[in-house]
């Protein structure tokens, strides 16, 4: 028997295909620059080299990730590498001397800085940048354009669930439409943060909400039914306009709508929230180290808006600038 | 000149005068191919054994095994796997439903229908869906299934156990397909000749006289399908959801065992927690009751397993 | 003699009107799976092919979608795939030849084997990722490289390649074993030069499957630790990530550009899987046999 010539062909067609397709360059706007970054690669008397290893949340993954990028721009040869083991999973790495940079949506737990003290790890915590919680709901929805945290704790707390089943229920003037409820699954920072500030206790919610571990998912559910109401991240409002829309938040202070100035001036509270890297104070010691922090402090807005977080106020720039000073003062630098 | 020596077990064989010691060699090398095998099993044991039993001092497995709510990350917790045994179930019995028979019906299509130069490129096709990622398949049963099942009116979830099941089911067509494609040509041409003399349509030939012969291969694959639905972690964490419950309608969502396993695997709780020792019992009780699936099914091939020549 | 061998078709009129039905019954049953990839394939393509160009192929990711590519996580693909063929297939296969040739069947550890490996197949592939943190990267001390990813992904298709592999052996009829033996041959003789032969079609098979399900997985990667940014070109004990992987962040990624360059990655894994299958499918072909 000989080998089928049709299958030769058609592989070989695929494969010239995608060679073709590959050089004859694709449908993406825009040139193989990097995008509009402001610095220039270190001169070579100043080039430094050697491995950098974030790991930790993912959703402060994107934020180090950017950084790293354009910290590359700078300093070509050194390695960044950033996992997303989760914020527990990070620290539980970092604190057994695995990684230089733990990234985190939430702050350390004390079982974890037990061991991280039990191992003889120093760190220093930094709040690197912003992120706000928005609570969206779908475009069709022209009733709650402002709930106050109360009603939110109504519609999302443990004891509502089978019972809160109507938007009727919240507000006697709301119409008679289903709530649909979607939103960050239990094992991430973004839950644990919306289940603190709305229901009082990391972990109370009801148990009958759509859970995902996509935020995009969470735009789907929601933008698919009209009494529909999710969580997520900042980032993923301004992506989905369209979709879904975000309702303003009442923390006590009248109604606040969620963007950069809002969580920036803590007006949009309680969910704006902050995100931290942990670093190593022994990993201060190597140059590139302490090169790469202090990009990240330097460049933080640039960095923040590309990740599309929110960036540091002056106020925390200095705050986590002093605490990096701290850092660099321990290890004699 | 050498007897002929009934070895226990082993057909009977002529051996040569003279030892040959290099066919030692290879048959302990093969030896220890296989256990290669044991020895995976005997990790995965040991790695899931000492967190899980750090879970059942703080949760007794009476509740673990007959309370039917299961939210061991909510505040207050509880942790009966109940509800994450419904979901697999689930979800797995309906990919069964689907690749069980249309799998067979591929193969047979394959094997006794198909011209050779047909076959010969329709069963590579098939199993580029197999290679597939799941990831694909799953946001496939999310983007695509559910708003297509929304479509013929059923009142599905956004996240639901019929999607998933459908899209895993169709995911392990190709293996069994494949596999019992295999089998079914190994069976002796001399068998379907001597059926299609005395007169036999190709229906009957392919179902009275193939099917049977290849029994054990096709068996095999069903096997090695169920096992792969049970296991699947990737689609039904896409696409089936994360609301454990007990419930027997595929339209609403649920949460199997995998899904649990990966999503709290991954996420952000802290290590050392019963919280997170969860997991471990969890795919613990996931490992037990699968041997206990593949002692019987093994049991049964036994019996049926038909051996030509 | 043609390789189908000689057909006698029955004429007889009910059997007919049975006989189409349910030769239609099994075209449908081809069917299901080639529309299902039929969809899945034209929405990739569509969705991907206008962003399969050279930055995919030579970028390393990046937040921005304009420029963000996949190399590293193509290389540590197609590396990881060659590593598992090269450990995957000896040790399925020599586990088979054990099973199916040498071991007796009568024996409890025989039998406590069989059941094992049916055993495993059924493992999550998450618990896989479990295994491979505890003893691999821990263990074993090697660490979050590519090689640990490569060996738990060996572990995890070992189970498929075996039972293919035995059910391939299996198929070989004893007449031609005991033809062997009765020439003087010696047991391994019979078994390389007449049985592994005419298993080579099911063994290619089992080969193919493995490969396809070992080169869509991320679960056991991740905790591995394959990671989500890494911008240099892998190496065998160095940091990795891998395609799938790179594809679930892009399509987690709220920007709907990202979308589409996760399309177009997809094409590139699908092309790495046929092309590395290609060989077992020309080797299956050309070994088939009808007995």
């Amino acid at each position: 028997m000989r080998m089928n010539p049709r299958k030769i062909t058609v592989l070989a067609l695929g494969l010239v295909l995608l060679l073709t397709a590959a050089a004859c360059g694709g449908g993406r706007d825009g040139d193989d620059e990097a995008s509009g970054t402001t610095t220039e690669v270190a001169a070579d008397g100043d080039r430094l080299s050697g491995r950098i290893e974030a790991d930790g949340s993912s959703t402060v993954g994107p934020f180090t990730t950017a950084a790293a990028e354009r910290f590359a721009g700078v300093q070509p040869d050194v390695q960044v590498t950033v996992g997303i083991s989760g914020t527990g999973g990070g620290f539980e790495r970092f604190c057994a001397g695995e990684t230089d940079i733990s990234n985190a949506s939430r702050p350390i737990k004390d079982e974890e800085k037990a061991i991280c003290e039990q191992n003889g790890i120093d760190y220093v915590e930094l709040h690197a940048v912003n992120d706000g919680l928005a609570v969206v709901v779908n475009p069709d929805n022209d009733w709650a354009t402002c709930l106050t945290v109360e009603e939110l704790n109504t519609i999302w707390r443990a004891e509502a669930e089978g019972k809160i089943e109507n938007w009727n229920q919240v507000r006697a003037d709301f119409p008679d439409e289903r709530i649909l409820l979607a939103g960050a699954g239990t094992d991430s920072g973004t839950f644990d943060y919306f289940t603190e500030e709305i229901n009082g206790d990391t972990g109370a919610i009801r148990a009958d909400y759509q859970a995902s571990e996509d935020d995009n998912v969470t735009v789907q559910a929601v933008s698919g039914s009209r009494g529909g109401m999710g969580f997520f991240g900042l980032s993923y409002v301004e992506e989905n306009e369209g979709e879904v829309k975000a309702i303003e938040v009442d923390g006590g202070d009248g109604c606040v709508a969620p963007s950069t100035e809002t969580v920036q001036d803590g007006s949009y509270s309680p969910l704006g929230r902050p995100l931290f890297l942990y670093a190593k104070v022994e990993s201060f010691g190597r140059p590139e180290v302490q090169e790469f922090m202090s990009f990240v402090l330097e460049n933080n807005a640039e960095i923040a808006e590309a990740a599309l977080f929110v960036p540091l106020t002056d106020e925390q720039l200095e705050t986590a600038q002093a605490g990096f000073d701290a850092a660099l003062a321990e290890v004699g630098a | 000149m050498a007897t002929p020596e009934l070895t226990s077990g082993a057909r009977p064989r002529l051996r040569a005068e003279r030892r040959r010691w290099g066919e030692d060699v290879i048959k302990g090398v093969l030896a220890l191919c296989a256990l290669v095998s044991v020895l995976t099993t005997v990790g995965i044991v040991l790695a899931l054994l000492e967190p899980a039993l750090e879970f059942f001092r703080e949760v007794s497995i009476r509740e673990f095994l007959t309370t039917t709510r299961w939210a061991p990350l909510f505040e207050p917790a509880s942790f009966g796997v109940l509800p994450l045994l419904n979901g697999t179930f689930l979800v797995t019995g309906i990919a069964v439903l689907l690749c069980m028979p249309f799998g067979l019906g591929a193969a047979i299509y394959l094997s006794e229908y198909a011209r050779p130069r047909v076959r010969r490129t329709l069963k590579p096709a098939l199993e580029v869906l197999a290679g597939i990622p799941t990831v694909v398949f799953g946001f496939f049963a999310l983007t695509f299934v559910t708003p297509l099942l929304r479509s013929i009116g059923l009142q599905v979830d956004i996240f639901n156990a019929l999607s998933a099941g459908l899209v895993i089911g169709v995911m392990l067509i190709p293996t069994v397909a494949s596999l019992s494609e295999d089998a079914m040509t190994a069976v002796p041409q001399s068998l379907r000749d001597g059926a299609y003399a005395l007169g036999s349509s190709r229906l009957q030939v392919s179902t009275r006289i193939v099917v049977p012969a290849a029994i054990s291969g096709i068996v095999a694959s069903y096997v090695l399908a169920i096992s792969r639905a049970v296991g699947e972690t990737m689609i039904v964490l896409i696409a089936a959801g994360q609301l454990a419950r007990i419930t027997f309608d595929p339209r609403l969502s649920i949460e199997t065992m995998t899904a649990f396993i990966a999503a709290t695997g991954t996420g952000d709780v802290p290590r050392g927690t019963v919280d997170y020792n969860t997991i471990f019992a969890v795919g613990l009780t996931l490992f037990v009751i699968t041997l206990a699936m593949n002692i019987v099914s093994i049991r049964l091939v036994r019996r049926y397993r038909e051996v030509y020549e | 003699m043609s390789a189908q061998g000689l057909r006698l078709r029955s004429r007889s009129r009910g059997d007919s009107v049975r006989g189409v039905a349910f030769q239609a019954l099994l075209l449908f049953s081809l069917a299901i799976g080639f529309v299902t990839l039929g969809v899945l394939l034209v929405d990739v393509l569509q969705r991907g092919l206008p962003y399969l160009d050279g930055a995919l192929l030579t970028n390393p990711p990046s937040t921005d979608p304009r420029i963000a590519g996949a190399r590293p996580a193509i290389l540590a693909t197609i590396y990881m795939m060659g590593i598992l063929l090269v450990t995957v297939l000896p040790l399925g296969v020599g586990t088979a030849i054990y099973l199916e040739e040498y071991a007796n069947k009568e024996r409890w550890y025989n039998r406590f084997l069989d059941l094992n490996i049916q055993n495993l197949a059924a493992v999550p592939s998450i618990v896989y990722g479990i295994l491979g943190l505890a003893f691999l990267v821990r263990g074993l001390g090697l660490g979050r490289v590519l090689l640990a990813g490569a060996l738990i992904l060996t572990l995890l298709v070992l189970p498929i390649v075996i039972v293919a592999s035995r059910e391939a052996i299996r198929a070989v009829p004893d007449s031609i074993r005991q033809g062997g033996y009765a020439l003087g041959a010696t047991q391994w003789q019979v078994i390389w030069r007449q049985v592994l032969p005419n298993a080579i079609p099911g063994i290619a098979t089992g080969s193919i499957l493995a490969l396809a399900r070992a080169i869509g997985e991320t679960a056991p990667l991740i905790l591995v630790g394959a990671l989500t940014y890494v911008s240099f070109n892998p190496t065998l004990m160095g940091p990795f990530t891998a395609l799938p992987i790179q594809i679930y962040q892009y399509i987690a990624r709220p920007q709907e550009e990202f979308k589409l360059i996760a399309a177009a990655a997809i094409i590139v894994l699908l092309v790495i899987l046929l092309t590395m299958n290609a060989f077992a499918i020309w080797l299956r072909n050309r070994y088939q046999k009808r007995w």
